[in-house]
């Protein structure tokens, strides 16, 4: 049977048929596979070789590539996204709506964005969470786990700010709710202990974050302009940071 | 049980409900090999040097992951439409108006702590005390695999954190909070017109105590006593504990602040649901 099947395969492989489409075999060595990562430039922030139990899914729960995946399911629906929206007091729930009820595929293409996004916040506390039942944040990779931390703020601050984008109800009221706590601010923010005669609703941390006293057009503006092109930036640059310290502290966490 | 429904089913308490299936999975899923480890040992070295290739082997992973997760979140986006409610109106306030599901912990704490605590500190040290987690840990076992019996003070710690301060608190917040941030059990329909008695009083009045300077005195002592745990268990066991010299005692002022920081918490809870204690520590400043 073995035999059979081995005959037939050659058959057609040494086909001229088969031998015009493909110029020659893949060649299944070490040499092969490490070129193949070293020579890719989607593939290369992996090494050529890892330990075993890194393939494992019930050690990793792959929650820091979900991660990543969600990451930039949301950036290229958000691309899409802005190309129907307007953040002004004015346009930006009428443009929601828009996108909702005449754009084709707009419903599913904000639902993708959503989504992806709270499959974000999960992965990313998930990850957390697994990174530290393993110890992985231990020696060398201390710093990577700061890191971390501040990729999880990050998380948190892209939804946050993501969350005021559709204008409606829903938006404005928790947006207000998130941001109220900012005048409590110890000396920085006007209804804090300590704050001095000076600060006032109108030049506190709060009034930093929101543009203005309550939540307005400017701060749709302002959340805007930081879900789009800030944070998107420095999450981006610290991911890198993030991937290449993996990388350098040993990759992934093993017993050593 | 229609209320409960409305609330699970609801679009965005979508992840709140998945968070309610996973974390138990993945608590379920870390135990059991904690376990196993514990019983067979940590993997030996040769383990650890086994080596693959990541191509085939690790991307073909990825791969399989990333359409799985691809599948779900398709289906997820098919089924299920993101919300989206009337335009923003300053004027009307919706009861109960609450922050996005992952800032509830937070918000949740607002009912026991003054918002500079609720909002600005305690999460400013929670962000201090996760940088801080690996250099206050000098355990150096249990890194790269699970383990229970190597190192169950920071597991047990962090996972009160994490899954019962973070998570439970959010859940809580999500579907037991309604109108006036009122607490409803899943089969009563929220009320927005339950009145709620106003009796919580200050933990110095429990004491008797009627004057304003001697109430600022009493929670000044409590408070400090209460940090003051830290330094005396230090004294107490500084000469007998190996663990503690080894610790240090820079390590060891940062742990035991931000340990019995993050049991503040629960102290307060027990005390607010327990005694309806409304503040510990009533200064012409601030309040605890």
């Amino acid at each position: 049977m073995n035999e059979e099947r081995k005959g037939l395969k050659e058959k057609i492989t040494n086909s001229d048929i088969w031998r015009s489409i493909f110029r020659h075999g893949y060649e299944q060595t070490g040499r092969r596979y490490t070129l193949q990562v070293l020579q890719n430039v989607w593939l290369h922030l992996h090494p050529p070789r890892i330990s075993r139990h890194a393939l494992n899914f019930r050690f990793t729960w792959c929650m820091g590539g979900i991660t990543f995946l969600m990451f930039l399911v949301t950036a290229v629906t958000g691309v899409l996204l802005m190309f129907y929206y307007r953040p002004t007091a004015e346009y930006a729930f009428h443009d929601v709506q828009y996108l909702e009820f005449d754009i084709p595929f707009g419903m599913l293409l904000r639902n993708m964005h959503r989504w992806a996004a709270h499959g974000m916040v999960i992965s990313v506390m998930l990850h957390m969470f697994r990174v530290f039942l393993t110890g992985s944040y231990k020696k060398p990779r201390e710093f990577n786990w700061a890191v971390g931390v501040i990729l999880l703020l990050v998380t948190f601050f892209l939804s946050f700010t993501g969350y005021l984008l559709p204008w409606d109800q829903l938006a404005f009221w928790a947006v207000t709710v998130g941001t109220n706590m900012a005048r409590a601010t110890p000396v920085l923010g006007h209804e804090g202990p300590f704050a001095p005669q000076d600060i006032t609703q109108s030049n506190d941390v709060r009034f930093a974050l929101l543009a203005g006293t309550i939540v307005g057009p400017s701060t749709l503006l302002r959340f805007y302009i930081l879900h789009c092109v800030a944070v998107p930036l420095l999450a981006s640059v610290l991911m890198a940071l993030h991937f290449w310290r993996v990388r350098k502290d040993g990759g992934i966490s093993g017993p050593l | 049980m229609e209320h409960l429904i409305a609330l699970v089913t609801k679009p965005d308490n979508v992840p709140i409900v998945a968070i309610l299936f996973l974390i138990p999975y993945f608590i379920w899923l870390s135990y059991r090999q904690a376990r196993q480890t514990d019983k067979t040992g940590v993997p030996s070295d040769a383990a650890l040097n086994d080596k693959v290739y990541v191509w085939p082997y690790l991307c073909r992973n990825e791969f399989i992951c990333a359409i799985i997760v691809m599948l779900v979140l398709g289906v997820w986006s098919i089924m299920i439409d993101a919300p989206l409610e009337e335009p923003s109106d300053p004027t009307k306030t919706p009861n109960p108006s609450k922050a996005p599901w992952y800032f509830l912990a937070l918000q949740e704490m607002l009912v026991y702590f003054d918002p500079w605590i609720a909002g600005v500190v305690l999460p400013g040290l929670i962000i201090a005390g996760l940088i801080a987690i690996p250099y206050i840990d000098i355990n150096p076992k249990g890194k790269g695999y699970y383990t229970i019996k190597e190192r169950p003070f920071a597991l047990a710690v962090f996972s009160f954190g994490f899954i019962i301060l973070w998570i439970v608190l959010m859940v809580m917040g999500t579907f037991l909070r309604g109108p006036g941030w009122n607490f409803f059990a899943p089969w009563e329909a929220w009320d927005p017109h339950l009145v709620v008695p106003l009796t919580n009083v200050n933990l110095s009045y429990l004491f008797g105590i009627r004057d304003a300077n001697t109430a600022n005195f009493f929670g000044f002592v409590v408070v400090a006593g209460y940090f003051a745990i830290g330094p005396i268990f230090y004294l107490w066991k500084r000469n007998s504990s190996r663990f503690l010299q080894e610790l240090g005692l820079v390590r060891y002022i940062i742990v035991s602040f931000l340990f019995l920081t993050m049991f503040a918490l629960p102290i307060k809870i027990i005390l607010r649901v327990a005694l309806k204690v409304k503040y510990i520590w009533v200064s012409p400043w601030f309040n605890i």
